[in-house]
């Protein structure tokens, strides 16, 4: 289920702040120290470079699940942005910066909405089709030097200083670097990041806490691009020329490479990463030629053989065994004084809430729904019950958005909802659970259940990369907290959600789900997997739920539970509704008898 | 344009477009039956070409050292990995499919080489030994990874086409080939000139597309292999193995890669990169069809190869910028199509 590995948030705690700025200090020292070798920065400088490159596609492959391979021309876009401008142009490169930024942000935001709503094949053959088609574009166009590309590039200058040697750009390079990881752990640790850290748990649990997931992997393709143009703006002004060699496929696969070796899910991978392979492949440049003779790029075949080995013995790559000597990341702390989240106001108790009319909806020639209807009013707990293929999971699908009906309608507080998105459904106040289970094993429970309060905060890419999101994550946060503890899952707040046994974790989607303060709570056989005292938990939950206004339509096949706890039970089998009314009355009704023990006389 | 080149650029195009909708076929059944995005396919073309290219110019092809070294590997692999297959007949057989087969073709080969035989006996050894890197390739990278995700997989495609792409330069060089065509026919139809090897490419393309039909409708291995494509969990419930499913699917890959290159060696000169734009191209057809549909993806490899054709009369050097910028509309389309998000297995 999990793609490369884990997606954990990297550390931040205070030894680790200590080792890091050792780290820091040793590496701003490095260049001042006499006798360092030009290799050893001409090197350092190249991975720098590379792993702007790399950190994008953590991003996107290690924590979005999708990948590119269309990276270093995204590289190219920003170098040859620079190249023309400031050389023809010229403009100060500063100045093109952000022009590069511009471009290659709209192009690839172009070439992401192609993507985004196609399975996750489409993005990196797309990218592919794309890194070579720039490639040739590149090496054609008059105005881009063809083949032979652009030279005479100026150097950066910092403050009318020149930045001609690779000992003045190696700080500019690894400042750059920093600010990207800073940028990248605020992103991931945000409001955003989470949209993005759910799209490896499929997009359905996503839209059902209203997550746009199509924009999600747009913002992660978009921003792993950005950091592309960066390295290749960078790279246009170190190398002070251009070709398009760099920037090709090959170039393109070896950026994820890069990723690979390092740790796909961790920032510090992407610097491992690009260190190890930069440092490989120099070497190898060496010592294959001689095996070999002639010359060559033979250490593509060492390339390609250790990145099978990695994805069939190592997935996480080589940062994981780093960060073993590191200490494990405190866990965020849940602030009890953040200010409490506004609440949508609910409706009057027994007004129609939910109302479904001549609902249909059919697979082919399978009618899996065929006209039902029924209303659930605010304030009740209605039960949707039948034997096994009776239709209550796609009458639940029809009401989320998941599926669009066949024909009839679906009607909340008498506006139609009955083929809008999953997402738009859930801003309306709908909210659910799943039969099978949809949470990210990896993340935190914590984690998991704030994704259902997605729709409360509103921060955006900026305010989480410039850190103004703070107090609003913070509210998010309290409000995860307090649902899991009235459901009863106070102590687990900061475990794995995947450590959790089958009940429990349906007993976190539903704390999810109340995260979106909804006005009507669906619910996918929330009883099945619980022990009888989690049961009696439950029910006193959903009664509680019932006072305080949320109404609930629930799937459950546990008759004992089910009974005690509605207030009405709608009974389907075979697509069709075939009795409505109190518990008492759907005991005796023949109809349901027929339907439950196969119509034995 | 007059209509004589209009014609000759459109036969160019259909004879390229053959060879497209053979890679397009062998990626999409790949795909629909072990989820590998294959793209090393390429990779079986140009070896293909150069094996032959080598037996020509009376050299013993390394190829058939790379079946053999992956044979034993492959071997060696499954006597760690499967305790449960040591009995002493099971080693023996696998002995003789994994080391035997591939050694057998080295040593034919290495007889027939300098022997200049002719196409007749030096295509079958090609084929034989080309084919046989599918499964063990299979067997070696893919099937450890059966049960990781599409993306995994793909980047553990992109690994192999990286050391494929390598070491065929070590073996074949960085210079390119071309072999004898397989007919010097002329036919002149009018204002058209058709020629011997672009029907060549047309009669076995258009022969093994009906094998395909005839294996994948009307044999049990072919129902088999289609169950697979279906729903995997489902053909192993029914008892279908479907580990052999993906080595039947590398086998066809391979062989079909190959056949391919043979047939174009001697339309174009082949190098040892060359492999992988033609592979790609297959894909653009392959994604046209959505990676799922076998006539689709036949069809757009056809329009591929005439897009190319005229792209490289009116804009040459923009020739692979046109080709491989038409996936941008039929994505786009598949976007606009796509209905609500689905969850991926």
């Amino acid at each position: 289920m999990s793609a490369l590995s884990m997606s954990r948030l990297p550390a931040t705690g205070g030894p680790v702040r200590f080792a890091g700025l050792a780290i820091l200090a040793a590496g701003a020292a490095l260049p001042l120290l006499p006798g360092v070798p030009e290799f050893w920065i001409t090197l350092l400088n190249a991975v720098g470079l590379s792993a702007l490159v790399a950190m994008g596609l953590v991003v996107l492959t290690g924590v979005g699940g999708l990948t590119s391979f269309g990276q270093a021309a995204f590289c190219g876009f920003g170098a040859y942005t620079t190249a023309v401008l400031s050389t023809v142009h010229g403009v100060s490169p500063w100045l093109t910066l952000v022009a590069a930024l511009l471009l290659t942000g709209a192009a690839a935001l172009l070439l992401g909405l192609l993507t985004v709503r196609l399975s996750g094949h489409y993005l990196p053959l797309g990218t592919m089709a794309w890194g070579i088609s720039l490639f040739y574009l590149f090496g054609n166009l008059d105005a881009l030097g063809r083949h032979d590309g652009i030279s005479d590039i100026p150097p950066l200058s910092v403050a009318g200083h020149a930045l001609y040697d690779g000992r003045s750009v190696y700080y500019v390079i690894w400042g750059i670097v920093a600010l990207a990881a800073l940028a990248t752990v605020r992103l991931l640790d945000s409001r955003v990041g989470r949209t993005i850290r759910a799209l490896r748990g499929g997009v359905l649990a996503a839209e059902a806490s209203g997550v746009d997931t199509a924009r999600a992997k747009l913002v992660a393709f978009v921003y792993a691009a950005l950091l592309a143009a960066v390295s290749g703006w960078l790279f246009a002004h170190v190398q002070r020329a251009v070709n398009p060699t760099p920037f090709g496929l090959n170039a393109g696969i070896e950026y994820l490479f890069m990723a690979v070796v390092g740790g796909v899910s961790h920032i510090g991978g992407a610097v491992l990463g690009a260190g190890l392979v930069l440092l490989l492949k120099d070497q190898l440049q060496v010592v294959l030629p001689w095996l070999f003779g002639g010359s060559g790029n033979y250490e593509s075949i060492v390339f390609g053989g250790l990145l099978v080995l990695l994805l069939q013995h190592a997935r996480g790559g080589l940062w994981p065994l780093a960060a073993r000597l590191l200490p494990a990341p405190a866990a965020p702390a849940v602030d009890p004084a953040a200010e409490p989240l506004p609440r949508r106001s609910l409706p009057e108790r027994g007004r129609p809430l939910l109302e479904i009319d001549d609902l249909q909806k059919s697979f082919g020639g399978l009618a899996a729904v065929r006209n039902v209807g029924f209303s659930v009013a605010a304030g009740e707990i209605v039960g949707l019950i039948g034997p096994n293929g009776a239709g209550k999971s796609t009458t639940f699908n029809l009401i989320t958005g998941v599926l669009r009906p066949s024909g009839g309608a679906v009607r909340l507080l008498g506006s139609g909802i009955g083929g809008l998105p999953a997402r738009a459904v859930a801003r309306r106040g709908v909210a659910r659970s799943f039969q099978h289970v949809k949470l990210l094993p990896e993340m935190s429970v914590l984690d998991n259940v704030m994704l259902g309060a997605h729709l409360r905060g509103r921060a955006g890419v900026l305010r989480a990369v410039l850190r103004l999101d703070r107090a609003e994550e913070a509210r998010l946060r309290r409000e995860a907290a307090v649902q899991l503890e009235r459901c009863g899952l106070g102590d687990s707040l900061h475990r794995p959600a995947g450590t959790l046994a089958l009940g429990q974790s349906r007993i976190v989607e539903i704390a999810r789900a109340l995260c979106l303060d909804p006005l009507l709570l669906l619910l996918d056989e929330p009883a099945a997997g619980l022990r009888h005292a989690e049961k009696q938990a439950l029910g006193a939950l959903l009664r509680r739920l019932r006072e305080e206004g949320t109404t609930i339509l629930l799937v459950e096949h546990d008759m004992d539970f089910v009974m005690g706890l509605v207030d009405r039970l709608v009974v389907m089998e075979f697509g069709a509704r075939i009795a409505e009314g109190v518990p008492a009355d759907i005991r005796n009704d023949p109809a349901v008898l027929d339907a439950y023990l196969g119509g034995i006389e | 344009m007059d209509p004589t080149i209009a014609l000759f650029l459109a036969q160019d195009g259909v004879t390229n477009g053959a060879i497209y909708a053979l890679l397009a076929l062998s990626l999409v059944l790949v795909f629909t039956i072990t989820r590998v995005i294959f793209i090393p396919q390429g990779e079986f073309v140009a070896y293909g070409a150069l094996t032959l290219a080598a037996f020509e110019r009376g050299v013993l092809p390394q190829t058939a050292w790379l079946a053999l070294l992956l044979g034993a590997a492959a071997f060696l692999d499954d006597l760690i990995r499967l305790p449960d297959r040591r009995s002493p007949r099971r080693v023996l057989a696998a002995l003789a499919g994994d080391v035997g087969f591939p050694a057998a073709v080295l040593a034919a080969a290495w007889w027939a080489a300098p022997r200049h035989l002719g196409p007749l006996a030096e295509v079958p050894l090609t084929l034989a030994m080309v084919a046989s890197l599918g499964p063990f390739l299979y067997r070696l990278v893919f099937r450890p990874l059966a049960e990781a995700p599409v993306l995994v997989l793909l980047i553990a495609a992109v690994g192999v086409h990286l050391a494929l792409v390598g070491l065929g330069l070590v073996f074949f060089g960085a210079e390119g080939f071309r072999t004898a065509p397989f007919s010097t026919a002329v036919i002149e139809a009018g204002p058209a000139t058709i020629t011997g090897q672009s029907l060549w490419v047309l009669g076995v393309t258009g022969g093994l597309i009906l094998a395909l039909w005839a294996f994948f409708g009307h044999t049990l291995t072919g129902k088999a292999l289609r169950a697979t494509a279906v729903n995997r969990l489902g053909a192993r419930l029914v008892g279908i193995p479907t580990a052999a499913a993906g080595r039947i699917a590398f086998v066809l890959a391979a062989f079909i890669g190959a056949l391919s290159g043979v047939l174009i060696a001697p339309v174009t000169t082949v190098f040892y990169d060359t492999g992988f734009l033609t592979g790609l191209k297959g894909f653009v057809a392959a994604i046209i069809g959505g990676l799922v549909s076998f006539p689709l993806a036949a069809a757009a490899a056809v329009l591929v190869g005439l897009v190319e054709a005229f792209a490289s009369f009116w804009a040459s050097s923009f020739k692979e910028v046109v080709v491989f910028t038409i996936i941008i509309p039929v994505l786009l389309w598949r976007s606009l199509r796509s209905g609500p998000a689905e969850d991926e297995e």
